[in-house]
């Protein structure tokens, strides 16, 4: 189970990475969004990977349990991610809407302050 | 327990759904609400530094949960001060955008600007670190609203920019608690700190990997070298006051580095000894560079402050970096001298676009209308930057010059510090002339007309959007008069800092003011 758990992460991260560089607005989000979701599957292993054991000690006896705290810490990192995604999108659409463009880089226009035709934007 | 500790954090939280829900139509019911709550937020945060400054370590357990398994929050002389420091730049920002109209080119200012003082007071005050995390999250999610606000083209890109860069940085952080819990167990600040001590060198790998992508997810937030590369764009196409308040943003960042890297993993445990400082000193070196090499190259005001506050960075993480008692205290002078300098400067360039028709191209134009008075507050603002005497920023690199002394360190520190100033007093210079006194020697334009005039009385500051910038020049004059009596307070604060297993004692101990 640990070999499937590390290599989950490991391709959902590299997928993340791979995508977050590609700098345009649509691959960039699916891209974060990939990384989330291994940052979640990784936490969980922080806690030890155990299978059918409850979150709580028993007190009969010494039967083992399963770390409750990383849940706790996935809920709250799945709630955030889940949000902030959203922020996301909306921003990169109101970018996009504004610019006509969907590059997450600025261009070199920024810097001196001049305007940039819509359309040029692409030719970069 | 005190409850005033969590009162920085209830206060804002409280107020700002009201304001968003309830004033979303009356911006003046809205001005009114948003102007007490900071007011409020700074008697709170005074009396938080009276109370800290008699040196115990008070903490404030949510729900009542001991320590390692409940969250807490933690009041000594740093967390007080910073939140003092953030509820006197958020007042003075606030007074700002209120009179300059800032607040009413787009909706939910003050409402996002409440969430922003309760996220950054939230981490100042936090005694765990995955609820540090959480209170990123809140001041970041703010900060977005903030940043775009008002909309425009480049302001949307610059925007999307730093919304991505921060999305990583929280993935980033997410991974480092990751493994900081695998290899620890706890993520608890004093917990850890405890834990910490009793790890040998040879099981200290994991423990290694995690501090270092802390460091660099701090990094991304105080803008240092290999990450800093979001700053200038973000800062330079924010609002201009949301800039100002973006001062304090990158002091959270300085602010974790010193908290985490000193009480975690600091001087004097094993398993991470020196490793922060071998890769903290050369990033704030480069950073210097970066921020005096963009100074002198900007071709416009607002990204030629961002460079600057980048240079101010570098030096503060320069202080920081040898992680040595004496060092810190210098850091903190400069840390609380480079918030409010900065916040001037980015006030003063509202000003003065203001009179420009929003343009902050480094370009000679027909004078504005208040000349001299802008000229007089940039001239005030650039020398506290550059650290020129008389105000605090000569004063603050004195101190962390003088901090910096060891054999080894104070070759590349003194050479940066001084080269980075000078060449950062050269860009500003320039900055001033071209704006400010090469105006003047331009004949008026030949269509000035009765309609100009009108258009330039209309755009000509009146006294309240001069008196933030005034009022904060008078904190950095005051830091420097007081330097004295201040030094004392930031020596016991350090002092406090370094002290770990008092703040261990003070937060797993059973006397924790009960």
């Amino acid at each position: 189970m640990e070999m499937i758990v590390a290599s989950a992460v490991g391709v959902l991260t590299a997928g993340g990475v791979y995508l977050v560089l590609r700098l345009r607005a649509f691959p960039v989000i699916l891209g974060l969004a990939m990384l989330s979701y291994a940052v979640n599957v990784f936490l969980f292993a922080a806690g030890k990977l155990t299978t059918n054991m409850p979150p709580i000690l028993s007190k009969y006896g010494e039967a083992t349990y399963t770390d409750p705290l990383p849940q706790a810490l996935v809920l709250t990192a799945i709630v955030i991610s889940f949000g902030m995604t959203a922020v996301l999108v909306m921003v990169a659409l109101a970018s996009f809407l504004e610019s006509d463009s969907d590059r997450i880089n600025l261009g070199r226009s920024e810097n001196a302050g001049l305007p940039v035709e819509p359309g040029q934007e692409d030719a970069q | 327990m005190n409850h005033w500790i969590i009162a920085p954090v209830i206060l804002p939280a409280l107020l700002a759904p009201v304001i968003g829900f309830v004033m979303r139509y009356d911006i003046r019911l809205a001005r009114i609400a948003s102007l007490a709550g900071a007011v409020a937020l700074l008697a709170i945060a005074l009396g938080l530094v009276v109370q800290a400054a008699g040196g115990e370590t008070q903490v404030y357990r949510l729900g009542d949960w001991p320590a390692p398994f409940g969250i807490v929050l933690v009041l000594d002389r740093l967390s007080a001060l910073m939140v003092l420091l953030t509820a006197l730049l958020g007042l003075l920002v606030l007074a700002h955008a209120t009179a300059t109209g800032w607040d009413d080119r787009g909706r939910h200012f003050h409402a996002l600007f409440q969430f922003q003082l309760m996220g950054i007071s939230g981490a100042f005050l936090t005694g765990d670190v995955f609820n540090l995390f959480v209170f990123f999250e809140i001041l970041l999610i703010a900060s977005y609203g903030l940043m775009i606000h008002g909309g425009g083209r480049d302001r949307m890109r610059a925007g999307l920019q730093y919304v991505v860069i921060n999305l990583a940085g929280s993935t980033l952080f997410l991974f480092a608690l990751g493994v900081l819990y695998a290899s620890t167990g706890t993520l608890n600040i004093a917990d850890l700190a405890l834990r910490l001590q009793d790890i040998p060198l040879e099981d200290a790998a994991l423990v290694r990997v995690a501090m270092m992508l802390l460091l660099i997810v701090f990094a991304v937030k105080a803008a240092l070298f290999p990450v800093q590369f979001w700053l200038p764009g973000a800062y330079s196409n924010a609002p201009a006051p949301v800039a100002a308040l973006f001062a304090i943003m990158t002091k959270v960042g300085a602010y974790s580095i010193i908290r985490i890297h000193t009480t975690v993993f600091g001087p004097g445990i094993e398993a991470t000894d020196g490793l922060a400082f071998d890769w903290l000193f050369p990033a704030a070196l480069i950073t210097i560079a970066i921020g005096a090499a963009g100074v002198l190259g900007a071709r416009r005001l607002m990204p030629l402050i961002a460079f600057a506050v980048l240079g101010s960075m570098g030096t503060l993480m320069l202080a920081v970096s040898v992680f040595a008692p004496a060092a810190m205290t210098a850091g903190l002078y400069y840390l609380v001298h480079s918030t409010f300098a900065a916040a001037a400067l980015f006030l003063v360039a509202d000003l003065v676009m203001a009179q420009r028709d929003g343009n902050d191209g480094l370009s000679t134009r027909a004078a504005i209308a208040q000349n001299g008075l802008m000229a007089a507050l940039f001239f005030g603002a650039a020398i506290a930057m550059a650290g020129m005497p008389p105000l605090s920023g000569f004063l603050g690199k004195l101190l962390v010059m003088d901090a910096l002394r060891a054999p080894g360190v104070i070759g590349w520190a003194w050479a940066a510090i001084l080269v980075g100033s000078l060449v950062t007093i050269v860009g500003f210079a320039r900055a001033g002339s071209v704006l400010f006194w090469k105006s003047t020697s331009l004949a008026p334009a030949p269509e000035t007309g009765d309609a100009p005039l009108h258009q330039i009385e209309r755009n000509a500051a009146g006294t309240a959007q001069v008196m933030p910038v005034l009022a904060m020049l008078g904190l950095l004059a005051a830091l420097a008069l007081f330097a004295g009596p201040l030094a004392g307070y930031l020596e016991a604060t350090t002092g406090q800092l370094f002290d770990r297993a008092g703040y261990v004692a003070a937060v797993l101990g059973t006397n924790g003011g009960v």
